[in-house]
């Protein structure tokens, strides 16, 4: 009679838990595939989208965005400028951090030490800051060098930390995982997000546990997300078929299709703000992984100019990301605060021009170089660079590509070990300064061009992104960042591909707020 | 007509060869498979290495008979736009030099530890045999993931360099397999040094060393050709298993096993020939050997004739 007591106990459960939860939602465990993992739970040691998104579920910065991007108070009530270089902002009263230790503005200034210091990777977030002053318990002022009238949108990927925690499990310093170090921080949180961090297994399984003391009312029905990494489309796409998974990111390109067509699951499309591009090292004298010796051909605008041309951006919108793909020329895409479609022109697709140009260079039978890549971060982004790569070579450059998980791959160019790149880039701040000040400044020491990895520099672009920063009319803002992104495409700093397509799967009954940041918040997910 | 040839023609190895169709085939197979891989620069009709002659606009097409597919891409194309046909010959290059070359290091150093051990003998052959002992409680691929994990990290610029790549999955494959060959050798010597022809040796003052390579080593090398044939198939898979894995060859020279990782990324989206033929011919390949290797060891075997 082994049916019927597995029936007894099955209803015996079903009983209890609607005992338990109620009537309304049932709590539900969410089970989320990604392509890769967050590298460290500690939210300043990474300035990654999928790092901050996942921390952002932990943690949380003084002014938050909603699904659609709009900005809402977080850890912050309310904020107004007292002067043209004072913010004051109210903090949120009542909060605790999942320790339970309370939330105050001894944590603000705290944080901001600590995203400022050695190993921090988001100091391009609070570099513009000179001083947070403590007014009160729940008050603090915060001063800017000059006047920054998009502060609250920068404050955005800043996540707080409680002070107390860091100071007792030694990690008030964020670690640089670059050099190989890792701290409590690395491995543990606290934060005062709606979920908790209930284990880690790096590279394997991270799980988040619901936040109950939580200060908002969210509409989320997750009680526990299971995080899991899958690097491996088709075995992602398995997961997804066979229900091992509930949610699953991205979609690889040529899966959307069939799995939409599945009744049991559902494909969700969307524009993203994410621009991919290459980049080339135009500092050194002579590059770390070429067969020119003595000199560095990127130093040469013809030479870059020639690697351009040479792109054929079409046949790999059509062919690699089968559509799902805007080529771009800007390294900002729409969407983005300052992005102008009229500027928005690649140079054409001409290999002979391109050979031309080489030659004219003095590389009339082309050279060797090696191309970075990684294999796991962006969509296709191993294919699109053996695609370059053969593109490359039909104007007789010989590419020698180096494909791997961004595991080590960022490590790797993060620290400008590389001759040529590939990156992608989403302003987190959804304005063209943050790429201009992050991506095409000369490398400074506030934070400029921390991810310009191949320290193109045009001083007129740095004068240009110094005075956006505080440049309060719009009309004089937006000829400002025209006329920085126009001197970045003709020097051909970088050289931009496209905007990729957000691809979430996931079963027909969850329903996530996809945002074009690629961010999944979690507190926005719910599952019927 | 020569003596050698003729010999072979009326051997019981020959005859027994003409009597077994599914050898016969099966070495039909090989042959054509090797000569293709061997000759690939010449019969291949694409040469898919050559990154300027590939083209992003003939990617993904199907096999030729396909109402999409063109005649110039007998097997259809990869998301590259490489012709399936001409990289699956090229990638079997890569797969049987690393597995014969595997092969023959594996039985090299097995032999000669064998040899060592079964005729030197004591503290020798208990520190060779525990070693042995030890590597057989793991699976072989372990051992290659091992060994290959270690010479990545120890040669940490060069491993992405292609024919080092080659060399350091060879060296791992080798020594992953070494002792089968070790275990057999040894046991025969050991019969092989108590006979009365060693003994002979011994006594009229031949050296210890000759004794072990020109008397006993002769002996004992039959069983060697049959593991070793039939090894050749284990460690074509072994290699198609790590480049699977992505530890393997490089993903610009595709392998057999790196073509069929490559390929499984489209398995859902419909672009079936893209793990489907090179599967194949993986899949024939390893089983032809081992067809020619059981046959091998059925010939080779008095006591079955």
């Amino acid at each position: 009679m082994h049916w019927l007591t597995t029936v007894v106990r099955r209803a015996a459960t079903i009983a209890l838990a609607s005992a338990l939860f109620g009537q309304g939602a049932f709590a539900v465990t969410l089970r989320v595939a990604d392509q890769g993992d967050a590298v460290s739970m500690d939210p300043h040691s990474f300035n990654e989208s999928l790092q901050l998104s996942f921390t952002g579920n932990v943690y949380e910065p003084l002014v938050a965005r909603d699904k659609s991007l709009g900005l809402v108070p977080g850890l912050a009530t309310s904020w107004k400028q007292t002067d043209p270089t004072t913010w004051r902002f109210e903090l949120r009263r009542g909060v605790r951090f999942h320790d339970g230790s309370p939330f105050s503005a001894d944590d603000v200034i705290f944080s901001y030490r600590r995203a400022l210091a050695e190993g921090s990777d988001v100091k391009t977030y609070v570099g513009t800051i000179r001083e947070i002053r403590r007014v009160g318990e729940y008050s603090i002022d915060i001063v800017t060098a000059a006047p920054f009238p998009i502060l609250p949108d920068v404050l955005t990927l800043w996540y707080i930390m409680s002070k107390a925690w860091c100071e007792t499990n030694g990690a008030t310093q964020p670690v640089d995982k670059r050099k190989g170090v890792e701290n409590a921080a690395s491995f543990r949180a606290n934060g005062t997000g709606p979920f908790r961090l209930k284990s880690r297994d790096p590279g394997v399984r991270t799980v988040l546990a619901r936040h109950a003391g939580y200060w908002d009312r969210i509409e989320t029905n997750i009680e526990e997300v299971i995080f899991t990494p899958i690097g491996n489309d088709a075995t992602r796409v398995a997961a997804l078929i066979s229900g091992e998974v509930d949610l699953m990111q991205p979609v690889p390109v040529q899966d959307a299709a069939r799995l939409s067509q599945n009744p049991a699951l559902k494909v969700m499309l969307g524009p993203e703000l994410r621009t991919i591009f290459l980049g080339m090292d135009q500092k050194r004298d002579e590059l770390l992984y070429s067969s020119v010796k003595g000199k560095n051909p990127f130093k040469d605008r013809r030479v870059r100019q020639a690697f351009y041309n040479a792109i054929d951006i079409d046949a790999i919108r059509s062919r690699i990301m089968r559509g799902a793909a805007v080529p771009a020329a800007l390294l900002i895409g729409p969407g983005v605060k300052g992005f102008a479609p009229e500027q928005n022109r690649r140079l054409p697709h001409d290999p002979e021009a391109a050979r031309k140009l080489l030659a004219e260079a003095g590389y009339p039978n082309g050279f060797e170089v090696k191309l970075n890549c990684p294999n796991d971060r962006y969509i296709n982004d191993s294919e699109i660079c053996q695609a370059v790569a053969g593109m490359l070579a039909r104007i007789g450059v010989r590419v020698q590509l180096e494909t791997e998980s961004k595991a080590t791959y960022f490590p790797k160019v993060l620290s400008r070990n590389t001759s040529f790149y590939m990156l992608g880039w989403t302003p987190g701040t959804y304005d063209a300064h943050n790429v201009l000040f992050s991506v095409m400044a000369s490398p400074g020491a506030a934070g400029q061009g921390q991810f310009n990895l191949g320290s193109y520099s045009n001083t007129r672009l740095d004068d240009l992104t110094a005075r956006i920063a505080s440049e309060t009319n719009p009309g004089r803002r937006d000829a400002m960042i025209a006329e920085a992104l126009k001197i970045h495409a003709e020097d051909v700093g970088h050289l931009p591909l496209h905007q990729q397509s957000l691809a979430w799967g996931m079963k027909r009954n969850v329903n996530p707020a996809q945002r074009p940041d690629n961010f999944t918040p979690y507190k926005y997910v719910v599952v019927q | 007509m020569n003596g050698a040839a003729a010999r072979f023609l009326d051997s019981d190895l020959w005859v027994s060869f003409k009597r077994n169709p599914q050898v016969i085939g099966a070495a039909v197979f090989a042959a054509i498979l090797i000569a293709g891989a061997v000759f690939a620069p010449w019969v291949a009709p694409h040469r898919p290495f050559d990154l300027a002659s590939l083209s992003l606009n003939d990617s993904m097409l199907p096999p030729a008979w396909n109402p999409q597919g063109r005649l110039a891409y007998a097997l259809g194309t990869d998301d590259q736009g490489r012709d399936v046909l001409s990289t699956i010959l090229y990638g079997s290059r890569i797969s049987l030099l690393v597995g014969l070359a595997s092969v023959l290091f594996a039985s090299t150093l097995g032999v000669t530890l064998g040899l060592l051990s079964g005729y030197v003998g004591g503290r020798l052959d208990a520190l060779l045999m525990r070693v042995a002992d030890i590597q057989l409680s793991f699976p072989a691929i372990l051992i290659a993931l091992l060994v290959d994990g270690i010479a990545r990290a120890a040669l940490p610029r060069g491993a992405h360099d292609e024919r080092l790549a080659i060399a350091v999955l060879i060296g791992s494959i080798g020594l992953a397999n070494w002792v089968q060959y070790a275990r057999m050798v040894r046991g025969s010597t050991m019969v092989e040094k108590r006979k009365e022809y060693v003994q002979a040796a011994r006594l009229i003052g031949v050296s210890r060393w000759s004794i072990m390579l020109r008397h006993v080593f002769p002996n004992v090398t039959g069983p060697v050709l049959v593991i070793a044939t039939i090894n050749i198939a284990t460690a074509i898979l072994t290699e198609a298993t790590l480049s699977f894995l992505g530890v393997g060859v490089p993903q610009t020279t595709p392998s057999l096993g790196t073509m069929i990782s490559n390929g499984n990324n489209f398995l859902y989206s419909g672009e079936w020939w893209l793990v489907v033929f090179p599967g194949a011919t993986l899949v024939l390949l390893c089983m032809s050997v081992n067809l020619i290797g059981d046959w091998l060891r059925d010939a080779l075997d008095p006591r079955l004739s």
